[in-house]
């Protein structure tokens, strides 16, 4: 039978209508409301120019000394700040310092808007069933969609630069947040939480002195995470105009200039391995109550 | 405190299995042919003020579930709970809160403390839910570390201190709130021997100055036997008997109960006045009426004496009590698994 051998499509041409329909529309969309969106967004871009030229403008030695003291404040530890500082000399040394620049412009405020909106939605996800189940399926799509797939109406809507590259980061690099701060309320002892409870709590006192505190080792798991995919999504937003250390990732794979695209590379695995020991050791000290255990 | 025909079914719709459960239908069946549980059935218990009311029963016999609805953490699924003449279970979400906050506090088996805070923080915890500035907390939760004799620990963190101190920390947290009504569920269950009767000890000796009315849930007849003012036993949902911790032993309701107590130290339990004749001649020796019995018979044996006046907490005398009954108290009676010597 025919039927078995051919799986029944919908047809030629009203697939081609079918997608018609949906390009033309958005596109309409598009035109009607991308100039108020790249208006909403605009503060944000001027924020991103600003943070970017700050840190580019500065005199090298004081961004060396600012990560030094930001690496002490936040790991205590003297290797951390010792191999922070001898990766950015490195960095800088291969010429690579205004790219690495605009990557840690790039990845902050990515990160900030991530925890901005991440952890409440967590929170909210911890504290309602309904939201859940509604969140899951939106951050499963976040995460696994190629990220080509939604740059297509993000650059539609907005173009190429800054802002949309920061969307895309963004959208790529939130999903372990929401769903690290939702798992770590979540996993919160029930009989400590009953104890709340008994001795009269409200969900506002439970959340801020009890949930909270207690689900930041996952919280702070998840924005590392964060920060992880961040950095491996700068290549790719490079793609659509955004300045960074992925522009030669890009440039070196298109001509095949293995030298380039390594060193770039690595300055990028620098920046997530000294990010990552940094907000590591700082989340081992805000649970020191969890070491020194005498007993048990 | 009052607890008046109290009912909890656990299941999807409690309340269409509830006459069920008024005709007397079992906890097999309920479970087998209609899929619900029944937690407690019809408990009515009146709570002595300031006094210790022990709950006992087994692990299942719903003592957890029944302590939960004093504080609602469970919701009833029928039945009245009285607190100095307020239905606990018509107040609102913030009567409620109000309640936890100034009317009860709760000491728990495993202890829950908040284990980021250090113990003078989770001593204050309670304080500072009642709207205390923190500064006020610490300082009237310093009276409290000590009373339980943790001076000296303040900064400690629960994780640091052994089971007994971290019990202790507990106790103090529900005493800093200044509650008169006091929830311990199975609070020195887990606990080594050694320092549970430690503990026991502590809170028998906090209650004789504080005079809380106290609800203290436990598994083990001893411990209720030794600090309960009254006993009330759960089996199965079901209250078995009420009463005072010798009338548990000298008159069990059923063989439920004379099977727990047959494992019993009679003599450290019963007093004297329980079996103490209206009638007899004049000693030499002298007994108060709530001696125990183990206190009686030290007492003979350090005066050489078989016979004695039994006198009442004001000195009158009220009874004579004798060796040889003194000592037939102690050897339960029969038909409760123990074999009498023959």
């Amino acid at each position: 039978m025919e039927i078995f051998d051919n799986f029944p499509t919908m047809g030629r041409q009203d697939l081609r209508d079918f997608k018609n329909v949906i390009d033309s529309s958005f596109r309409e969309f598009s035109r009607a409301y991308g100039e108020n969106l790249e208006n909403f967004f605009e503060p944000l871009l001027f924020f991103l120019i600003w943070f970017e030229r700050c840190l580019i403008s500065a005199p090298w030695p004081l961004i060396i000394v600012v990560i030094a003291v930001l690496a002490w404040v936040g790991s205590k530890s003297w290797y951390i700040v010792v191999g922070s500082v001898v990766a950015f000399l490195i960095i800088g040394y291969f010429g690579m310092w205004e790219n690495t620049m605009a990557t840690i412009a790039i990845i902050s405020v990515a990160t900030f808007l991530c925890i901005l909106f991440g952890i409440p939605i967590g929170i909210w996800m911890a504290k309602s069933d309904r939201a859940r189940s509604a969140f899951t399926p939106l951050l499963d799509v976040m995460q696994t969609i190629p990220s080509f797939v939604y740059l297509i109406p993000v650059v539609m809507l907005l173009g190429i630069g800054k802002v949309p590259g920061l969307l895309a980061v963004c959208i790529y690099a939130v999903p372990p947040i929401v769903r690290l701060t939702d798992l770590g309320i979540r996993l919160v002892d029930k009989e400590v939480l009953e104890a709340a409870d008994a001795f009269g709590a409200s969900y506002r006192q439970k959340l801020w002195d009890i949930q909270i505190p207690l689900a930041l080792p996952n919280i702070f798991a998840g924005i590392n995470q964060t920060i992880m995919m961040a950095l491996a999504m700068v290549v790719i937003a490079s793609m659509i105009g955004v300045k960074g250390l992925g522009v030669p990732v890009l440039r070196a794979i298109s001509n095949q200039y293995l030298a380039l695209g390594v060193m770039n590379g690595l300055a990028i695995v620098a920046l997530a391995i000294i990010f990552d020991r940094i907000l590591q050791k700082y989340g081992h000290r805000l649970q020191r109550h969890r070491q020194n255990q005498v007993h048990n | 405190m009052q607890i008046i025909n109290l009912f909890k079914i656990f299941g999807p719709n409690p309340n269409s299995v509830l006459p069920l459960i008024r005709d007397g239908i079992s906890k097999t069946s309920l479970l087998r042919d209609h899929g619900h549980v029944l937690g407690l059935s019809n408990i009515s218990l009146s709570v002595p003020a300031q006094k210790i009311q022990v709950v006992m029963g087994l692990s299942g016999s719903g003592k957890s579930t029944l302590i939960r609805h004093i504080n609602r953490l469970v919701e009833p699924t029928f039945g009245q709970v009285f607190v100095d003449n307020a239905d606990i279970l018509k107040l609102s979400r913030d009567q409620l809160l109000s309640f936890r906050r100034n009317n009860v506090s709760m000491v728990f088996q495993n202890f829950a403390l908040l284990p980021h805070r250090n113990v003078e923080q989770n001593v204050a915890y309670g304080i500072i839910n009642q709207g205390c500035s923190e500064a006020t907390a610490f300082k009237r939760c310093k009276e409290w570390i000590d009373k339980v004799g943790l001076i000296g620990y303040e900064k400690h963190f629960p994780c640091q201190l052994s089971g007994g101190m971290q019990q202790r920390v507990g106790i103090a947290r529900a005493l800093a709130t200044g509650a008169e009504l006091l929830l311990m569920d199975e609070a020195f269950s887990s606990l080594d021997p050694l320092t549970r009767s430690d503990m026991q000890n502590i809170l028998l000796k906090l209650q004789s100055e504080l005079k809380k009315t106290i609800i203290f849930i436990t598994h083990d007849l001893n411990e209720a036997l030794k600090i309960g003012d009254r006993v009330a036993i759960l089996r199965d949902g079901l209250l078995v008997q009420e009463d005072e911790p010798q009338n548990i032993i000298l008159k069990p309701a059923d063989k439920y109960i004379s099977n727990f107590t047959s494992e019993i130290e009679r003599g450290k339990f019963i007093k004297v006045s329980a079996v103490m004749e209206k009638s007899g001649q004049g000693a030499k020796l002298t007994l108060s009426s709530d001696m125990t019995i183990n206190e009686a018979l030290q007492e003979f044996g350090s005066y050489g004496q078989d016979k004695a006046n039994v006198i009442d907490e004001k000195g009158n005398m009220i009874g004579f009590v004798n060796l040889k009954k003194l000592i037939n108290s102690m050897i339960p009676p029969e038909g409760t698994g123990i074999k009498r010597p023959n």
